[in-house]
């Protein structure tokens, strides 16, 4: 937020002219009917997208000349905003004299782009972004029919972000390699969540398969593992040091020594001891301790015996060791 | 000719009202808190406009009506400061309220409920109401408060209010209600009903923005909102708006004076527009229309999405609503159309239309014409209404959205 944001742009003043021009007067607005594009010789092929439920629904119309795989017509139907009927009767004017195949390229990146009066601004506001995305979906639908395959097939990635169109793989490799913590900083790095906002987390415009809250989430459970891993890999091998092995590592290695240089001692005097936890502060590692039995209240516990244990933990595990009774 | 059919979400000031407004900006202008003449020369025009609003809603003088920035303010403050009062610094944990509430109690509440209060979003009927006994099965011992709307800015709906009031008394519970869209529509008699909290807002009835108000009924404690000086008695603080005030005053006496005369006149206009749209095929409008604020109208057309709608509306010069924008991040469908259980197909198909008095017939006749031009166009786009069948394995199951 900051002084532009104050009043806030007016939604349909971002819009480009194309646009609005296309939403008063749409020019391939209409339907093609099964029996003229047989008169023809041609084959028809009409998907839906969406549905007026979803508050979005378009629906595509293409006249194919089977010989070449050839769109030779199309048109659409569509419920929606003006954004919505421009972005379809672009669609369709880029479908227009394409083969099928090459219409399957066409991403609502593309939908968008064409809708933009000069190249370097943006036909919609952000949060119209994604109504070009229902354009890019309907064609894969379309094509899915002619080509008698599945629609998802064309697609080979999975895309969390339609609107920016980031992929799942390519957000998971941005949060590692970045270190990212929260969804702002993967929209700084990405344009992931930068539009419509549907991808963010639940609840949102659209219902989404993944969302980036659960992406961050998991992707930063996944480097804890592997951060935990490593430690334990590096404890296994002797080689990892007391500050970087996690808390469970740190009290086995210390009751390990304990058990191996302390107690003996303790027990011959009829005493024991337990460690209670460990807290790492700025200067010191510190280990809480309990003395049982005959060393509870010993003149020593406090000072011989204290430092022998922490000399011992010191020598064997970090100098930064403090040993403190409780 | 434009038309401006947006009356719920602003009005054109009267101009009867900046009149009155005009000498207290630049002739009368001294703080009324000073001792001297300059300060006290605003004090009739400011106690004038006290016993206008006083009267506009028959408040008896043992009530304080304190003058807020707007009705935001007003609920913000009750919904807060009940917070402190009896949940903070006392043993309650619970408020209630409803699921079609503004914003400013929604969020709010949504902020309370942060702060670890309990909050019962009450549901509304398929009329867009919440039902009285509805209220009484919620209210516990823990209940501090009870939030409801006085009228719905959305649909027009008139709450049962008076029967809610009655139950808040017989529970011991105190009674806010946003009334925010009735003041100045439709009576508002607060002998005849209990509240212990109204909010109101002058740019609703004709008034300038930035000046609402809160009913505070016998002047019962409320911690406040704004600390500062010792102005309206300590209850809010900040110099006094005088010409806001005066305005607010003289608004709210010209909405009120005649309110029944003019609701009919209004409600005559807004019948005879309903009568015409609701003619078209495939269209059906929220609630009943006795129990609506004589100027609203929310309207669904079945094939129109309701920001294309809009968009053809402005394109005639005509400005209206819609709560079903589809670039809105978090509200996919017109929330209130959801809640009154309208088909899902209908709930981004909603267009609200709300009048005032400056409405004109010859407005009501340029938008009827206007408006079905409209869904004549957007219809002939429209994917519901397209002939041809898709391709086997084309249709849509179901909403693939959301």
């Amino acid at each position: 937020m900051a002084k532009a944001d104050i009043l806030g742009e007016s939604l349909w003043d971002a819009y480009s002219d194309k646009v609005t021009t296309l939403m008063n007067n749409p020019l391939h607005q209409g339907e093609i009917f099964e029996a003229d594009a047989q008169a023809r010789g041609h084959k028809l092929i009409v998907a839906d997208f969406g549905a007026e439920s979803c508050g979005d629904a378009v629906r595509l119309y293409w006249e194919i000349d089977s010989k070449t795989d050839t769109i030779v017509n199309s048109k659409f139907k569509s419920f929606g905003c003006g954004t919505a009927i421009a972005s379809s009767d672009v669609m369709t004017e880029l479908c227009i004299g394409k083969t099928v195949k090459e219409a399957v390229k066409i991403t609502n990146i593309d939908v968008e782009m064409a809708l933009r009066d000069d190249p370097e601004t943006p036909a919609v506001p952000p949060q119209k972004m994604h109504c070009s995305v229902m354009a890019y979906d309907v064609i894969k639908k379309a094509a899915g029919l002619y080509m008698g395959v599945d629609s998802e097939s064309f697609e080979e990635e999975i895309i969390v972000c339609e609107c920016a169109r980031v992929s799942l793989k390519t957000l998971q490799e941005v949060i590692k390699l970045n270190d990212l913590t929260t969804i702002e900083q993967i929209t700084d790095y990405t344009k992931a969540g930068g539009f419509c906002k549907s991808c963010i987390k639940p609840g949102g415009h659209e219902e989404r398969e993944y969302y980036l809250v659960d992406i961050l989430r998991d992707t930063r459970r996944e480097m804890d593992e592997e951060k935990m891993k490593a430690a334990a890999d590096a404890s296994a091998s002797g080689e990892s040091k007391f500050e970087d092995m996690t808390l469970v590592q740190q009290i086995k290695a210390v009751d390990a020594i304990i058990d191996d240089s302390v107690r003996q001692f303790l027990v011959m005097d009829g005493g024991d001891m337990e460690v209670i936890d460990i807290k790492p502060t700025d200067e010191y590692i510190d280990i809480y301790i309990r003395y049982l039995g005959a060393c509870n209240g010993c003149a020593s516990s406090a000072t011989g015996t204290l430092y022998a244990i922490e000399s011992t933990l010191k020598e064997k595990l970090s100098s930064n060791i403090r040993v403190l009774p409780i | 000719m434009q038309v401006y059919l947006d009356n719920n979400a602003t009005t054109m000031v009267d101009p009867l009202v900046v009149q009155e407004m005009m000498p207290f900006f630049s002739e009368i202008y001294g703080n009324p808190n000073s001792l001297h003449k300059f300060g006290t020369a605003s004090h009739p025009a400011i106690s004038k406009a006290i016993d206008q609003v006083y009267t506009a809603i028959n408040a008896s003088d043992a009530d304080d009506i304190i003058f807020t920035s707007c009705a935001t303010e007003s609920n913000n403050w009750v919904l807060q400061s009940i917070f402190t009062d009896y949940i903070v610094n006392g043993d309650k944990n619970h408020i209630i309220t409803s699921e079609v509430e503004h914003p400013s109690v929604l969020s709010t509440c949504k902020f309370l409920e942060e702060q670890g209060v309990k909050v019962t979003y009450l549901p509304v009927n398929d009329q867009g109401i919440v039902e009285a006994e509805t209220v009484r099965g919620f209210i516990t011992e823990k209940t501090a408060l009870v939030s409801i709307m006085w009228a719905s800015n959305e649909t027009g709906m008139i709450f049962p209010i008076a029967e809610i009031g009655e139950i808040c008394k017989e529970k011991g519970v105190l009674f806010h209600s946003d009334a925010v869209q009735a003041v100045g529509k439709i009576r508002v008699d607060l002998q005849k009903v209990h509240v212990d909290f109204i909010s109101m807002s002058a740019h609703k009835f004709h008034g300038p923005k930035g000046i609402g108000a809160l009913y505070i009924k016998d002047s019962q404690a409320l911690t406040p909102l704004l600390h500062g000086g010792e102005h309206m008695g300590g209850r809010r603080s900040g110099t006094l708006n005088v010409p806001y005030i005066v305005g607010m005053g003289k608004a709210i006496e010209l909405a009120t004076e005649n309110i029944e005369i003019t609701g009919a006149k209004i409600r005559e206009k807004r019948d005879r527009l309903e009568d015409a749209l609701v003619e078209l095929s495939d269209t059906f409008v929220v609630g009943e229309r006795w129990n609506r604020t004589p100027n609203t109208i929310l309207i669904s057309i079945r094939g129109v999405e309701g920001e294309g709608m809009l968009w053809d509306l402005n394109n005639g010069q005509i400005g209206a609503s819609t709560g079903s924008a589809c670039a809105s991040e978090d509200l996919e469908a017109n929330t209130v159309m959801l809640a009154i259980g309208a088909d899902n197909e209908l709930a981004h198909t909603g267009i609200r239309l709300s009048l005032s008095r400056f409405t004109t017939d010859e407005e009501v006749d340029y938008t009827i014409n206007h408006f079905k031009e409209a869904v004549a166009r957007l219809r002939a786009i429209s994917s519901s209404f397209a002939k041809q069948q898709p391709t086997v394995g084309g249709e849509v199951q179901e909403c693939e959205l959301h």
